[in-house]
């Protein structure tokens, strides 16, 4: 079964703006899984819907098999939700927000303390329950966001850039955390977009860019096909048939031009000996950017601005 | 069977978490909370009942002090059931806290029934507050427990209804005291708190009966004192109606997460 099915969702927002545009996604359970792309491809909107705070315009979402628009109460109460933003009363002791989403899931106040306290626990703040919220730092109440989605032990929690301005301890705490909740069964989905995180947590990915699955693959793969460049030849002469150069893929773009896949412990003189032998001249040579790599430039260029922002 | 059964434990949990939160939002800041209303009617009793209320002598054969008690009492239930639903459904959206509960399988009906609850629950502190505070300047004799009480109860989830509606609409703090003060003040003031509408001339005792605030002031006054403007039943009728109409139409609201969600 899948944790979490979703088909043809799309959303426009009030004023006629596109968020998502037909995306169609699926998570196996048990699975961690990212979603990755840059500041308003729709990350949010996504989470949103599946978590019952955005209105979907169209489509179908399933959580565990329970279909959104049938059984809402079904759907809810499998999820735990990290929101992006920090959603708060600030005027609340740490524990009596955890109690409190423990009763809005609708678990009695008894069974709520002992869960609570787990909780807490798990996340290091079980010294700080009496402590009004205010008075957390951000990378407490990060931490508080996942003490209370994790309240009601949900099968699917769903972060939302859950280490966005934390700093490196706390995120590297937080990540042997998912693990763990992970190994012991526990979907994961997380949306960042920092390849980083999702190369060190998840297993499977899904690349979104303006309102569109771009790309969807295992994080082994994507980062194999990161690492290798292609270079496009122009032959001198033509090559009816591929020849046969150990290691390197080449595929056919005509007769006079080949395409080649190079990892990177190849190297260019490596190639040109293996073309050699096979008799291949080659004229000219250029690189080829693929759509990956455009998408993280734009990644990258994106996190350099964010940084020289926060200088 | 045992699923409804256990949804409908899981759905009281929820009620009593709402329920419980509110009132101790209330009960922790009750100087802003409670106090106000406690000062402002005893100020009331104090200036109108004693200095000028003398002076003014009967009215619908009640001592004047005596005769504004009820529309009083009912005032603070009124403004404290609506405060207290616009106020922490708005400071709910306001922090986004709200969404703690909208990402919760808790369904639309609970939500609304804590909320109005908490707001009647302190509507009910203060009006018994009042009441009481009352007592210490007069000699009522409750005319029927049970009309007072059920008037009581019921204006203060009218009221709370008012409250959460006024806080799904309001996009700032700004709107959520626009209602109370250009629209409840006026409407209890001119709703025969502070005098019976048989000393109005004909015309404007007509325009009077298109106040909604006349039938609970009158009714409570009924039920208090035996007297009223009104026929009982009348008021009872209206209020129930206004009270239905209102919770369908935040249960609309609601449904189509108006003001809450995008
Ligand atoms: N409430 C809203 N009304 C209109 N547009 C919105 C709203 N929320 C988000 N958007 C737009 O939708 C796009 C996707 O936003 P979001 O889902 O938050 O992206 P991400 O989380 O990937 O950064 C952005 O262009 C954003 O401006
Ligand atoms: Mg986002």
């Amino acid at each position: 079964m899948f944790a979490l099915d979703v088909q043809q969702l799309a959303k426009v927002y009030k004023g006629g703006f596109q968020a998502l545009k037909g995306v169609d996604l699926q998570v196996d359970e048990g699975d961690f899984f990212a979603l990755l792309g840059p500041n308003g491809a729709g990350k949010s909107t996504f989470i949103g819907i599946v978590s019952s705070l955005v209105r979907k315009t169209s489509g179908r979402v399933q959580v565990f098999g329970q279909d959104l628009d049938e059984d809402p109460e079904g759907v809810k109460s499998s999820i735990g939700l990290v929101p992006q933003e920090f959603n708060f009363n600030l005027f609340l002791p740490v524990l009596e927000v955890v109690l409190n989403q423990a009763g809005y899931y609708g678990i009695p106040r008894r069974e709520a303390k002992v869960r609570a306290e787990r909780s807490l626990r798990q996340l290091d703040l079980w010294d700080r329950r009496g402590t009004e919220m205010r008075k957390l730092s951000g990378g407490l109440k990060r931490r508080l966001m996942i003490a209370r989605a994790l309240v009601h032990e949900p099968r699917l929690l769903i972060l939302d850039e859950p280490t966005a301005g934390v700093d490196i301890e706390i995120r590297r705490s937080m990540w042997s955390f998912l693990r763990e909740l992970n190994a012991k069964g526990t979907t994961i989905i997380l949306t960042t977009h920092y390849l980083e995180e999702a190369e060190s947590l998840c297993r499977n990915i899904a690349i979104i860019s303006e309102g569109a699955i771009a790309e969807r693959t295992s994080v082994a793969k994507l980062l194999g096909q990161l690492r290798t460049e292609t270079f496009v030849l122009n032959l001198k002469g033509s090559v009816s048939e591929l020849p046969e150069l150990g290691g390197f893929v080449l595929q056919h773009l005509d007769d006079c031009t080949l395409e080649v896949e190079m990892k990177r412990d190849h190297t260019i003189n490596g190639l040109f000996e293996a073309l050699s032998r096979n008799g291949i001249e080659v004229i000219s040579l250029r690189n080829k950017q693929n759509r990956l790599e455009r998408l993280f430039l734009e990644l990258v260029d994106q996190r350099a601005a964010n940084l020289e922002g926060r200088a | 069977m045992r699923r409804r059964l256990s949804d409908w434990q899981r759905y009281w949990v929820t009620f009593e978490t709402i329920l419980t939160k509110e009132i101790m939002r209330f009960s922790r800041i009750w100087v802003q909370t409670i106090l106000p209303s406690v000062i402002t009617t005893t100020l009331y009793f104090v200036i109108f009942g004693r200095l000028i209320g003398e002076r003014i002598g009967t009215m619908d054969g009640f001592a004047y002090l005596d005769f504004i008690v009820p529309g009083l009492v009912l005032m603070g239930v009124i403004t404290n059931s609506y405060a207290n639903v616009v106020s922490s459904f708005y400071s709910s959206k306001f922090s986004r806290y709200i969404e703690e509960l909208l990402i919760s399988p808790a369904p639309n009906w609970v939500i609304l029934a804590g909320y109005v609850s908490g707001g009647a629950a302190r509507g009910l502190v203060v009006g018994t507050a009042v009441m009481l505070v009352a007592l210490l300047f007069t000699e009522i004799q409750i005319h029927s427990a049970l009309v007072t009480l059920l008037i009581c109860i019921m204006t203060a989830v009218l009221f709370s209804l008012g409250g959460f509606i006024n806080a799904i609409y309001a996009n700032s703090f700004d709107d959520i005291s626009i209602v109370p003060t250009f629209v409840l003040t006026p409407l209890t003031y001119l709703g025969g708190v502070f005098y019976s509408i048989a000393l109005l001339p004909d015309f404007w005792q007509k325009v009077s009966l298109a106040n909604p605030l006349l039938y609970m002031v009158n009714a409570f006054r009924y039920g208090l004192l035996g007297v009223s403007d009104i026929p009982i039943g009348v008021a009872f009728g209206m209020i129930m109606l206004f009270i239905v109409v209102l919770t369908a139409f935040s249960l609309q609201l609601l449904r189509r997460g108006v003001g809450v969600k995008t």
